[in-house]
């Protein structure tokens, strides 16, 4: 073909006009991929060497003591820390590393953190309704009609987190589990690729933990989720693959099993509980 | 799409929205009949004296519909909000004066009174045009619009909030009373604009134009009112309260939470311009005290006493303020701010949730029950 024809193919899409936004490619398997990481603030070194992947669809809890890295690395991947060296990718099209965070947020990585916050005065389907994916200009706002296939996804939503039966009930009315599962939800309604759970279950009954793990279960799949997490026995119930991290770098990787039987682990992490 | 279903028409068919305009509309009507139809002497005739002050007390209640959009759903304690009520009055002040002609004392066919007696040669450029009743009108929406827009953009933007937000509006309002106090500034310095004749042509002085104003401001009150209600029962609303609630959360979603502010922000201020626009052809003159800071606190008071993000009872909480001011100052004048100061007080400590809360509390007593007992289990 020659340059005029090549010019003038209708067919043809210049690079300039793909969207900016290239869908997250997860051909090879892993969906975060974490690289020799490095992180240190004023000498202190948060993160040392840290090597990590996640692959497609994946549940994987990650443990460690306190001051292990645990939350610096949620900041480095959500983009709210930029470490030293090291490299980060979503899938293997996005290096994190070059993006901010709202950048990030809409790549579909979402963040839950420890503490729940809910738009209190809204009912429990308007707190979804409000974190659906959608243009969040002021005219498109203000004329928003809620369609029917808004409202079955908001529904798909609530019959996940188990709140279909408060879905018009304020959500300052619910209990502390409760508002931790609305917030997974409102997570849901952008739909992520990858979930990052901080510590669901502070505070939670025993109840409520069996509820979050067999929430938590579900959405591996169809999400690749992350959780941080203290309780031993929370992370026992659901953990098909667990990570433990001590002084900023991975100590021990395996099925809860083999990750409790490792004389490294057993020495740093489990020996303090046991 | 079902034109039920646009954010205009949702209010029309909300209960709550209903009856305001039943009982607006109801009213309206039996003041007209009353005023028209009753033979002056009889107890039920409403004197045209009557008739407009009820138009004030309308204006009132649509300047606090405004405040309440912003403070009640918003969360923004806005204590300037008299500065937008009063640069919507002075605009349509503007235009009353034009329309004096050569009437005046001093008979100068294009100069107001005030010009010629302090020497001026020519009228002043912001003066042109207001003698055209189209261009005026759209100066009471743009004047405080405007002002609303670069005064909520910069504070916005700097995410200025709460408490030191309230102070800078306050500061607004007060800059702009001791500016137009000015006999410089070309708006009739502490006399400001009165001595007004006709507007559009009927005159301000005859009965049948001050039932005609009343009937407007009624008019003018049910279309903010829905024009409010249709904002805040949109999902721009549910932002709204999601911005007033966790303003971080709600950045967090992606929503442009200094937008949606701003926004909200102009409309209310362009609400109040028209409340002060026709406010003042009712009361006959439009000076900078309108500008007082003390007038802007007072009708945050008549929000909080009539009940915060409800909207009637703003409306609710401006004319029994105003009726009860009425009544008082003509009683013990001395003793009005007292009263007002007491008002404030017992209401912030026995109905926090103002009148509206009252008439609220039996339709949603288990829901409110509930919240506060779950909020303290969680904490």
């Amino acid at each position: 073909m020659s340059m005029f024809e090549q010019l003038t193919n209708r067919e043809r899409v210049f690079e300039f006009l793909e969207p900016a936004q290239s869908p997250v490619d997860v051909r090879h398997g892993p969906i975060l991929y974490m690289e020799d990481v490095n992180v240190s603030f004023d000498g202190f070194h948060a993160i040392n060497n840290l090597n990590l992947t996640i692959d497609d669809g994946e549940l994987r809890c990650i443990i460690g003591p306190n001051g292990a890295g645990k939350t610096t690395m949620m900041d480095i991947i959500t983009g709210k820390t930029r470490p030293d060296n090291g490299s980060v990718w979503f899938g293997s099209r996005h290096n994190l590393l070059t993006m901010n965070e709202p950048e990030i947020a809409s790549l579909g990585i979402g963040r839950k953190f420890q503490k729940p916050t809910v738009f209190e005065a809204l009912t429990v389907f308007e707190n979804l309704e409000l974190a659906m994916a959608t243009n969040k200009g002021i005219w498109p706002t203000l004329t928003a009609i809620l369609k029917p296939e808004h409202r079955d996804r908001i529904g798909e939503v609530l019959e996940t987190i188990k709140l279909e039966p408060l879905s018009n009930k304020p959500a300052g009315i619910l209990s502390h589990g409760q508002k931790q599962w609305l917030e997974i939800g409102m997570l849901l309604m952008q739909k992520p690729r990858l979930l990052l759970v901080d510590e669901p279950v502070a505070g939670m009954t025993e109840q409520e933990m069996e509820r979050t793990a067999e929430l938590l279960t579900s959405l591996a799949g169809k999400q690749s989720v992350v959780v941080v997490e203290h309780d031993m026995g929370f992370v026992r119930s659901i953990a098909r693959k667990v990570t433990v991290l001590h002084q900023g770098s991975v100590l021990a990787e395996g099925t809860m099993d083999q990750v409790s039987n490792d004389p490294e682990v057993i020495k740093v992490y489990l020996g303090e509980e046991a | 799409m079902a034109s039920s279903q646009t954010w205009l028409f949702r209010p029309f068919q909300e209960r709550s929205t209903q009856i305001f305009l039943g009982v607006l509309f109801s009213a309206l009507v039996l003041v007209t009949f009353l005023h028209l139809f009753m033979p002056q002497d009889s107890a039920l005739h409403v004197s045209a004296y009557t008739v407009t002050l009820l138009g004030k007390y309308l204006c009132y209640a649509l300047l606090a519909v405004a405040v309440d959009l912003v403070w009640g759903y918003l969360g923004i304690l806005s204590l300037g909000h008299g500065a937008f009520f009063a640069l919507g009055g002075y605009a349509m002040g503007m235009y009353l004066m034009r329309q004096i002609g050569d009437r005046g004392t001093y008979g100068d066919p294009l100069l107001p009174d005030f010009m010629v007696f302090l020497n001026w040669q020519e009228l002043p450029w912001y003066w042109l045009g207001f003698d055209m009743a189209w261009f005026a009108f759209i100066m009471v929406l743009l004047a405080p619009g405007l002002l609303a827009l670069v005064f909520g953009f910069l504070a916005f933007r700097s995410r200025v909030t709460g408490v030191y937000l309230s102070i800078i509006t306050q500061a607004l309002t007060f800059a702009l009373m001791l500016a137009f106090f000015r006999n410089e500034m070309g708006f009739g310095g502490n006399n400001g604009l009165t001595d007004f004749r006709d507007i559009l042509g009927f005159n301000l002085r005859s009965d049948a134009t001050r039932l005609g104003l009343f009937i407007a401001t009624g008019v003018a009150l049910a279309i903010g009112y829905v024009i409010c209600r249709g904002i805040v029962t949109s999902k721009l609303g549910r932002v709204s309260i999601a911005c007033r609630d966790a303003e971080a959360r709600t950045r967090f979603l992606g929503y442009r939470v200094e937008r949606v502010q701003l926004f909200v922000f102009v409309v209310s201020a362009m609400l109040a311009g028209v409340a002060g626009a026709l406010y003042v052809p009712q009361v006959g003159i439009i000076n900078p005290s309108e500008f007082s800071p003390l007038f802007s606190i007072e009708i945050v008071v008549w929000v909080a006493l009539g009940g915060r993000a409800t909207l009637y009872g703003a409306v609710i909480g401006a004319i029994l303020v105003n009726y009860a001011k009425t009544v008082f100052t003509g009683v013990m004048p001395d003793a009005w701010l007292f009263a007002l100061g007491a008002l404030f007080v017992l209401t912030t400590v026995f109905l926090p949730k103002g009148i509206a809360g009252l008439l609220q509390k039996d339709r949603k007593a288990s829901a409110t029950d509930d919240a506060p007992a779950a909020q303290e289990a969680t904490a």
